[in-house]
């Protein structure tokens, strides 16, 4: 069986699992799966961009314009159906990458991080600044539909939960199956040689900002499944710890599968609630020390666990 | 025959040094030129200005009678202009095959193919496969070109070059690196796939016995001009290029 092929069968039979496990989990779980997913979106992106040997510590930019325009459309212009706000955040967020990426692609390692950190700064500023959109408190998100259902009722538990594992499993095939295109594959190659990649005919600051513009659609559609999920949304989203944590998701899951950072995501949230729950007072503590276990004992990424064993290469 | 390149009065300064000073050449379609000099002839300084990885200061280049000068390098490579290099230049983490991949899949790109070939033409898995075959480097397929040794990336980033059928090839010191008995082997084995495909080559070298038996034509570089311009054994010859270029007599007697 081919790779690719393994890879969809593996992400469509989670998808059916975590379908039918949803009437089995508790209301929490299901909420804390579904803003698990929402990040993990975040975090494909971030793994496309290592990929191609970026780190950007400013994905927290995409995240809060794709929850914005999301926010925004539902509660302004009235766009009940939440699969067209998941667009139209992750379209949103492409937009925006597609003008800062005109900059950012000119740009490498230490100061692509700090260039795409300042432009989220400058976002979470404006946004504290903006009494239209709620300042510093944000604004509630009206309670989006699917096909229909609105979400309330018994449906308010299920509907988010469901609507982030639809996105999340597709998001994580279509980027599965783009890096195996001729384009995908100039990723890593820019990674490793970019005057060859020249010298083989292409130009890498397409690449790179091709990249970028995917890597800010997959956030954008977080932000916006977050959005709908948590029902509100403040400037925090695009505070320079929120892009820290999603770095943190995406190393710490490791980068050899699409899968990874889903499962990092989730990881990482019951973590958090746990070490909340019984650490009230040192959780950051207890967080910290977990992943530095993570770090020391598997340096490739908590998938590795799985590629160690089949003999894969990272 | 027509001229698929020409350089007129090719000039690069760095600050006081020319590394380029005012070179004029005219190459055939189909020949084989081999470009000799000491360190800091000027002769990568050369495959630099043709392949617009350096702009020059003046001076043109011309391709099949177009002007490039001055385009960057990927569109001179789209032309039909690749070269090898000198430090093999291959995608260290990928497999040697994935690394004939990236320049297949951008020519199946340049066809409209986001997968597969394109306009019928041959998938670029099977180009991969067989040109592998032809470089001997099967063995290593599969293998990360990072932990590949020396003599063979080097022939990995000539296969690079190749494989997207280029007009012109420039290659770096081929041989370079290379132990002094697979030498001949390699451009053997270089030539061989060169004339299938009846390309036009210029590469750098050191070895003159190397450039005596392999080449047509061969231009002498001395601080950034052509000194000598003909057949091997004429500029080879001649006074200066032995005084210059290869060394007195007696010198490099035996060295290959």
């Amino acid at each position: 069986m081919s790779d690719a092929r393994r890879t969809a069968l593996g992400l469509l039979a989670a998808f059916a699992v975590a379908v039918a496990a949803a009437p089995l989990l508790p209301r929490w779980a299901l909420f804390l799966v579904a803003v698990a997913l929402g990040r993990g979106l975040v975090a494909l992106g971030l793994l496309l961009l290592i990929r191609t040997g970026l780190v950007s510590f400013g994905q927290g930019l995409f995240f809060a314009v794709g929850a914005y325009a999301a926010g925004t459309a539902g509660s302004r212009l009235h766009v009940g159906d939440a699969v067209a706000l998941v667009l139209l955040g992750a379209v949103a967020a492409a937009a925006v990458a597609g003008v800062l990426g005109l900059l950012l692609a000119r740009y490498r390692t230490i100061f692509f991080a700090m260039l795409s950190l300042a432009f989220s700064m400058i976002a979470y500023g404006l946004l504290v600044e903006s009494p239209a959109l709620g300042s510093t408190d944000g604004f509630n998100v009206h309670p989006a539909t699917v096909a229909g259902v609105p979400f309330a009722g018994r449906a308010e538990a299920y509907a988010p939960y469901l609507l982030a594992l639809a996105v999340a499993a597709a998001a994580a095939l279509a980027l599965d199956r783009f890096q195996r295109t001729h384009l995908g594959r100039l990723a890593p190659a820019v990674r490793e040689n970019e005057l060859r990649v020249e010298y083989m005919g292409a130009s890498v600051r397409n690449v790179v900002h091709l990249n970028l513009v995917i890597a800010a659609a997959l956030a954008g559609a977080g932000g916006a499944v977050t959005a709908l999920a948590v029902g509100h949304i403040d400037p925090e989203m695009a505070y320079w710890t929120t892009s820290g944590e999603f770095v943190f998701v995406t190393i710490v899951a490791g980068t050899s599968s699409v899968a990874a950072p889903f499962a990092g995501a989730i990881l990482l949230e019951l973590l958090r609630s746990y070490a909340v729950q019984h650490a009230p007072n040192t959780w950051q503590l207890v967080m910290g020390a977990t992943m530095l276990g993570i770090i020391l004992a598997l340096p490739g990424g908590l998938w590795s666990i799985f590629t160690r064993r089949r003999g894969a290469r990272p | 025959m027509s001229a698929i390149l020409e350089t007129e009065g090719l000039v690069k300064r760095f600050g006081a040094v020319a590394a380029a000073d005012g070179i004029s050449v005219r190459v055939e379609e189909g020949t084989v030129v081999g470009l000799i000099g000491g360190n800091g002839a000027g002769k990568t300084t050369f495959l630099n200005l043709v392949t617009g990885h350096l702009a020059p200061t003046s001076g043109t280049v011309r391709f099949e009678g177009r002007d490039i000068t001055g385009l960057p390098s990927r569109r001179i490579t789209r032309l039909g202009i690749c070269r090898s290099f000198q430090i093999p230049q291959v995608f260290a983490s990928l497999t040697a095959r994935e690394n004939l991949l990236v320049g297949l899949g951008i020519v199946a790109m340049g066809r409209g193919a986001f997968v597969g070939s394109g306009l019928g033409g041959e998938p670029p898995e099977e180009v991969a496969d067989r040109v592998l075959d032809r470089f001997h480097l099967a063995a290593h397929r599969d293998r990360p070109a990072g932990v590949l040794p020396e003599g063979v990336r080097k022939l990995l980033d000539v296969a690079m070059a190749l494989s997207v059928k280029p007009r012109i090839l420039l290659l770096d010191e081929p041989t370079s690196g290379v132990s002094a008995d697979e030498k001949f082997a390699l451009m053997d084995l270089v030539l061989g796939a060169i004339r299938e495909e009846r390309v036009t080559v210029l590469f750098v070298e050191h070895d003159m016995e190397l450039v005596r038996t392999c080449t047509e034509r061969v231009l002498a570089f001395h601080e950034g001009r052509v000194i000598a311009d003909g057949p091997p054994a004429a500029v080879l010859e001649a006074p200066e290029v032995r005084r210059l270029v290869v060394g007195e007599p007696g010198l490099r007697e035996g060295a290959c």
